[in-house]
């Protein structure tokens, strides 16, 4: 028999909030700030990215043994997730015939640490795609109702980009953008000529200063390190951190919530058992309002463990659709080699981490053969080299002669060969399609009946397969790349992904933006929340992570999340003023 | 190991790229996931070098073990050595690979990496064994000229002899975790011109070169 220990029989938190990430962040931070009493559960461990103890910022490749291998972290040795896409002793399954990839960070901040800083707001189509092309599902709200919410966490996080007018990329409170790199320029000028727009991107990193507590970015290009100046966005950095200093909150980490409970009477939440993973004990905290926010796949295996006579399909899901319509961004991506950027002058290129410019989608829809669109990310650029520089090299020197003209042999040694590691470095280009998917029904995930964790919580399986929307559009992607590479004289790496490949599209998972588990509508029938992320079935119950998506537009999902994340944690101060909750 | 599409092999750092931003790289780490290896808590033994660059305490333990571990002999380390410096030797600009400590890289890599421990130990006997078929004696024992005539044997794959065939990929292997060592090497971020990994004020790219690529930011 489990022996239930309560943390602190006597505390009732007006909150308890489950994962420190994008969304339960936010919500600490908004609720803290407001004066709430606040619990945050957090499965990993404790995350600063100023502390020496954690940082791998500027360290240099020969520091690590394996040079910055990806031997135990997924995006190499010095990336900021504790975690990856497999956790040992934490498995999760698929059913046969289907494909999924989870990728879990587990720390305080959770997948903010080490994420991309691709922060797009949705645009007033992205909340209505129904109404444009008649699949999937319209949203219960629509721009207007967040916008209030993306200019203010554009202010309180901070972001660059520029506004340019654009219906679908609402200009947002933007600093400025960093100016392009060499390879940025020559995208930006030779897709002027296919029509590509292509702009200054979105991230939120501080290019200047926006308080005294967080510096401005000195572009070491390693925000995925998370910055020790607090000069990006991260979880812990920017919302954590601040909300334990409000003195309302109280962080419990190693803690790894099983299950919400609930009065059997009342269907009211009461509060959230968990393991403590440290001494493998049980133990529950008790709050008014519990909120989910452990992401959208873990939001969705808490609701279906939270079984009881009440609710015995799992909680808040007296509809059926909990873990229904998961969907993650499509991807493809393609490489190339440009013989223009041969033998280039040295200089540091370092930039802010991540690209400077990218290409939001540009097409009508209605004239082509998929239903909805992508934008692009680029890569390239003089890199620090580490694990994984100069593999391959006999793939391509045999292509280029060398400066004074001598044709070579693929492969070879010696003192020319250093010449071909010189002569490429810096010329290559990379594109990755990020598109949007259309949410189905049949994609799902589920409790498996017979993989238990480590810790004996009944595990997840999913269950999701591309269609031929998503298939097409890859395919779209893949001509696209094709199209850039040969306007910049540039040689494409590779063979072009086929039909036999889905076009390179990534596997379901593998773009890590996976949404839409419980989602909000305004029919209880056919969704778990309500349009402000409150469960219908259980009114002291919301969900803060990206599991109330409806859809996910082709912008990555992050500034959505914190968005409503504090949209929500509005409504349930007003709700707690009005004594509703 | 396989003969494999040599994209396949490419690591996107391998392309030398400053960014893709991670999020594009969520969708392309070619080398995929890769289970977490069950290790068992073990006390560091030796003269362990301290890893400072902020690693959780399950990687401190398993990096402590691999460094315990003795995989690679000192015969098959001083092969490593004497190839490696074939690969990428000393020249005007920079010092050789083992100057820049790629034998010590190799030591550690195969551990762990453990798919690399049967190509590089059955590599190395391969090589041993065709030096002696031609010379009578192991690699490290002939003449740097007859090392030299093995080694264009199989340093070039596409006009390799079918006998040399398995030394082809051997070697390409060798070629690549050289140089992946000789360059994230302090010795090797010198010779590429590598001046970032500092804070610094990004103001664009330089006017000469602007000016070189017929580009201006107006
Ligand atoms: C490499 C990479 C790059 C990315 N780039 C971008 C990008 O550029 N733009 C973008 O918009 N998005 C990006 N993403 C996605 C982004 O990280 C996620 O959308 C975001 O972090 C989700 O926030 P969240 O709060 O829902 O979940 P998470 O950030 O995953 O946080 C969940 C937290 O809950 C904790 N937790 C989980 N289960 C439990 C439990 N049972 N009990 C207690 N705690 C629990 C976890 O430990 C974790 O700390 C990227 C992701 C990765 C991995
Ligand atoms: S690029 Fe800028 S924001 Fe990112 S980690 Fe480096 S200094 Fe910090």
């Amino acid at each position: 028999m489990f022996d239930f220990q309560i943390k602190d029989p006597s505390t009732v938190y007006d909150v308890v909030i489950i994962g420190s990430g994008a969304g339960g962040g936010m919500a600490a931070h908004e609720l803290t700030k407001a004066g709430a009493k606040v619990c945050v559960l957090e499965a990993g461990q404790y995350f600063d990215p100023a502390d020496p103890k954690y940082i791998t910022q500027m360290k240099q490749p020969w520091e690590s043994p394996r040079r910055g291998a990806s031997s135990t972290r997924a995006f190499g040795d010095f990336d900021a997730a504790y975690g990856g896409w497999n956790i040992d002793g934490e498995p999760y399954t698929t059913t046969s015939g289907t494909e999924f990839h989870w990728f879990r960070s587990r720390m305080l901040g959770g997948r903010t640490n080490h994420w991309g800083r691709i922060s797009l707001r949705f645009g007033p189509d992205d909340f209505k795609r129904k109404s444009i092309d008649g699949l999937g599902d319209d949203w219960p709200i629509g721009y207007d109702d967040v916008k209030p919410y993306y200019d203010y966490i554009d202010k309180m996080i901070g972001i660059f980009g520029s506004n340019e007018g654009l219906h679908n990329e609402p200009d947002g409170i933007f600093l400025p953008p960093p100016k392009q790199r060499l390879h940025e320029l020559m995208l930006q000028k030779n897709n002027k000529k296919l029509g590509i727009p292509t702009i200054p991107s979105r991230l939120s990193i501080l290019t200047k200063a926006i308080n005294k507590d967080r510096g401005a970015c000195f572009y070491c290009s390693q925000c995925s390190r998370a910055c020790l100046a607090y000069a990006d966005f991260s979880s812990s950095s920017v919302l954590m951190i601040p909300a334990m200093k409000t003195g309302n909150l109280t962080l419990i980490t190693y803690a790894m919530a099983r299950e919400v409970l609930t009065d059997p009477t009342t269907g009211l939440a009461t509060g959230v058992s968990y393991v403590d993973t440290v001494t493998m004990t049980e133990k529950v905290v008790r709050g008014k309002t519990v909120i989910l926010a452990a992401s959208a796949g873990e939001t969705a295996r808490l609701l279906l463990n939270s079984k009881s006579s009440r609710f015995p399909n799992g909680l808040a899901n007296s509809s059926g659709v909990v873990g229904r319509y998961i969907n993650d961004s499509t991807g493809a991506s393609r490489s190339a080699i440009v013989p223009a950027l041969f033998d280039r002058k040295r200089y540091n290129e370092d930039g802010v981490g991540g690209m400077h410019v990218y290409t939001p989608w540009w097409l009508d829809n209605k004239k082509l053969d998929f239903p909805r669109g992508y934008h692009i990310e680029y890569g390239g650029g003089m890199g620090m080299p580490a694990y994984g520089f100069g593999w391959g090299i006999e793939g391509i020197n045999e292509k280029y002669p060398t400066r004074d003209g001598i044709k070579k042999a693929a492969g070879g040694y010696g003192a020319t060969l250093k010449e071909d590691y010189r002569r490429f470095y810096g010329a290559y280009i990379g594109m990755a399609g990020r598109g949007e998917p259309v949410p189905d029904y049949n994609n799902y995930c589920e409790i498996d009946p017979n993989v238990v964790d480590k810790f004996g919580i009944p595990v997840l399986r999913f269950n999701y397969k591309w269609s031929d929307y998503e298939i097409k559009q890859a395919k779209h992607m893949q001509d696209t790349f094709e199209q850039i590479i040969h306007e910049m004289g540039g040689e494409a790496l590779g063979k072009k992904p086929d039909a036999k490949t889905n076009y390179g599209l990534a596997e379901p998972g593998k773009i890590i933006h996976e949404v839409g588990t419980a989602r909000m509508g305004n029919d209880p029938k056919t969704s778990v929340l309500n349009s402000n992320c409150q469960a219908h079935d259980v009114k002291n119950l919301f969900v803060a992570d990206a599991a109330p998506f409806v859809s996910q537009g082709d912008k990555n999902a992050t500034w959505t999340i914190l968005a409503l994340s504090a949209r929500t944690s509005n409504y349930i101060i007003e709700q707690k003023k009005m004594g509703n909750l | 190991m396989k003969k494999r599409d040599f994209l396949k092999n490419i690591g996107l750092s391998s392309l030398g790229m400053a960014v893709m931003s991670t999020d594009a790289l969520a969708g392309e780490m070619l080398d995929g996931p890769k289970p977490k290896p069950k290790v068992k808590a073990v006390s560091p033994t030796g003269n362990m070098p301290k890893l400072n660059y902020g690693r959780t305490k399950d990687e401190a333990e398993r990096d402590a073990k691999l460094m315990a571990e003795k995989f690679l002999t000192e015969h098959e380390l001083k092969t490593i050595t004497v190839l490696s410096d074939i690969i990428i030797p000393a020249d005007k600009f920079s010092g050789s690979a083992s100057q820049a400590g790629v034998t010590g890289f190799i030591e550690f890599i195969v551990k762990d990496k453990p798919e690399f421990k049967t190509p590089m130990r059955g590599g190395l006997r391969w090589l041993d064994s065709t030096s002696i078929r031609l010379f009578g004696k192991d690699f490290v024992s002939i003449t740097p000229k007859q090392q030299i005539e093995i080694v264009d044997e199989i340093a070039y794959p596409n006009k390799v002899k079918p006998e040399f065939s398995q030394g082809v990929n051997f070697f390409s292997l060798m070629r690549n975790l050289t140089a992946t060592g000789f360059y994230s090497s302090e010795i090797g971020h010198k010779d590429m011109g590598y001046v970032g990994n500092r804070p610094n004020n990004w103001e664009g790219v330089p006017e000469n070169v602007l000016k070189e690529f017929g580009l201006s930011y107006s």
